[in-house]
């Protein structure tokens, strides 16, 4: 008996020695000039304006924008009056739902990505599947389980109801007249709907090219207001500022210690920037990372799709709907399509991450800690192989990434 | 003790490939090189002579050896500018760290492989 009294003793001693160890206050250190030089590729301040489109005649022209502003909260372009694109991009949750995946009028394949910086990436979905945000803006439109519309009915109500048809003719031309049912009937579209891609067919290639067009300016018109939706500057970016200005009292102010460890980490062992560089913290490229499907889901084949994908799409950079006479896509021209790219997703930016969730391209993961954990562990793909290793993080380690990460939160501007 | 191997400023900035036949150099048109910019090069290919090699065709690969992946586009040499001056186009990396740039080259009766290292 009083052997194990004195094990249990000796016990206690140890466990409150390894407890008092792993959760000991721990000192920054100072940041060396390859991390300064690591920090400020990171920050706000580093953000250019986001890159032309060249693809897109009105996307920087105010008019459209505020065409687009109108057409993004409208629900009378989808098929049961009730969907717009504000209903899983919702402006007060970061232009994302709080959803696994997102819901119109059925549910979504994936995940519900924020639309804020989308004029930064060069690709858009998970997986990279439309090349544009204007050929992006389109696709939710036909989508059965979001809009579930489609484009003769889109095309016709856009040209017909009156603010619209005065705001598309000012930026477009005047749009043609719909209105001769014989050549342009009330439903159709090309797709897996039989019905709608049989009144398609039906249709003379010249009127089907008229309504690509209509419908392609439609999407340019959203994208315009789109790109109007940018990140503003978060505690980090403060922190870094205060960091380059060496002014150390500001730094105290601004950052806890264990936000600065968690910062140490997020550029460091934990090696997040290898995917999450750049000031939105994002390579917008393609990874797999072993996310797991839900149970009783097909893992998903990711970029290897989307690429396909975008290379086919009619309303692509190479396409006849691109306003570029020169048709200067080098990213679709140079894409890659290899078998490495089977699983990949594509890299999401981390600015205003805490508000995002769930997380991951199917939702998979409600909590930042839960994500942390996935990355720490680095299980084995279900297809293609996980680019990431193990991180073999301490508990506290993972608590301090996930404090910092909370501190990339901002609201964006609207 | 540490050993400091001064190489000639024309072996420093040129790599010769596996097989000794062929001699690369390139020039971007991104300077510095930066992550997540998509930019193009001028490859540089001479024989073991110096001369330029003119008319070779000119396939890439690449990746990061530490990471096992390729690159993220499919850069092209997409035409030949001047004697031995080839275009290499869709050119993007997406991580700092090592990169290696494979450059497969086919001129008449001879193959080889150069690869030139890239630190981001």
């Amino acid at each position: 008996m009083r052997r194990m009294r004195q094990l249990l003793l000796l016990l206690l001693i140890g466990m409150a020695g390894y407890f008092g160890w792993m959760y000991r206050p721990v000192s920054p250190h100072p940041w060396s000039e390859a991390d300064l030089d690591t920090l400020r590729s990171l920050w706000f301040e580093s953000l250019p304006a986001p890159p032309e489109d060249l693809s897109n005649a009105v996307a920087d022209d105010g008019r459209a924008a505020l065409m687009g502003n109108r057409l993004f909260f409208d629900t009378r372009m989808s098929a049961n009056g009730e969907v717009s694109c504000a209903s899983c991009h919702d402006p007060d949750l970061e232009f994302t739902d709080g959803r696994h995946k997102g819901r119109g009028i059925g549910e979504s394949k994936r995940n519900t990505r924020s639309v804020v910086a989308s004029a930064y990436s060069p690709w858009l979905y998970w997986d990279g599947r439309r090349d544009s945000l204007w050929s992006q803006a389109l696709s939710p439109l036909e989508d059965p389980n979001e809009h579930g519309s489609n484009r003769m009915h889109i095309v016709r109500f856009v040209t017909t109801e009156p603010t619209y048809k005065s705001m598309y003719a000012a930026l477009f031309g005047p749009a043609p007249d719909f209105a001769d049912s014989n050549r342009y009937p009330s439903a159709a579209a090309p797709g897996n709907n039989e019905e709608l891609a049989r009144a398609w067919r039906q249709m003379s290639q010249q009127d089907r090219q008229s309504v690509n067009r209509v419908f392609a300016n439609i999407g340019k018109a959203i994208a315009a207001y789109e790109r109007t939706l940018l990140p503003e500057r978060s505690r980090f970016d403060d922190y870094v500022r205060a960091v380059i200005d060496d002014d150390r009292q500001r730094q105290q102010a601004v950052f806890s210690n264990d936000e600065v460890l968690g910062l140490q980490l997020f550029i460091g062992a934990a090696r997040c920037t290898e995917c999450h560089n750049g000031p939105l913290l994002t390579n917008d490229e393609f990874h797999n990372t072993a996310v797991l499907a839900f149970p009783g889901d097909l893992p998903d084949r990711g970029r290897i799709d989307g690429v396909r994908e975008v290379i086919e799409n009619e309303f692509n950079c190479l396409g006849e709907y691109s306003d570029d006479p020169q048709h200067r896509c080098p990213e679709l021209t140079f894409v890659r399509t290899d078998p490495e790219l089977v699983g990949a997703i594509r890299t999401p930016s981390l600015r205003n991450l805490a508000r995002t969730g769930p997380f991951m391209h199917k939702g998979q993961i409600d909590s930042l800690a839960g994500v942390l954990e996935h990355y720490n562990r680095a299980p084995d793909a279900m297809i293609g192989h996980n680019e990431a290793k193990p991180l073999g993080l301490s508990r506290p380690q993972l608590r301090r990434l996930e404090a910092f990460l909370e501190t990339l939160a901002a609201p964006s501007s609207r | 003790m540490m050993m400091v191997v001064v190489a000639s400023a024309d072996e420093s900035n040129s790599w010769l490939s596996r097989s000794g036949h062929f001699r690369v150099s390139y020039e971007s048109d991104l300077q510095p090189i930066v992550i997540n910019r998509m930019h193009s090069w001028v490859l540089i290919v001479a024989d073991g002579d110096g001369v330029p090699v003119t008319g070779a065709t000119l396939s890439i690969a690449g990746g990061m050896p530490a990471h096992d992946h390729g690159l993220p586009t499919s850069p092209q040499v997409t035409r030949e500018l001047g004697p031995g001056r080839y275009l290499l186009e869709g050119l993007r990396f997406h991580m700092n760290g090592e990169w290696q740039i494979e450059i497969a080259i086919e001129a008449g009766e001879l193959r080889d492989v150069a690869v030139i290292p890239l630190q981001l």
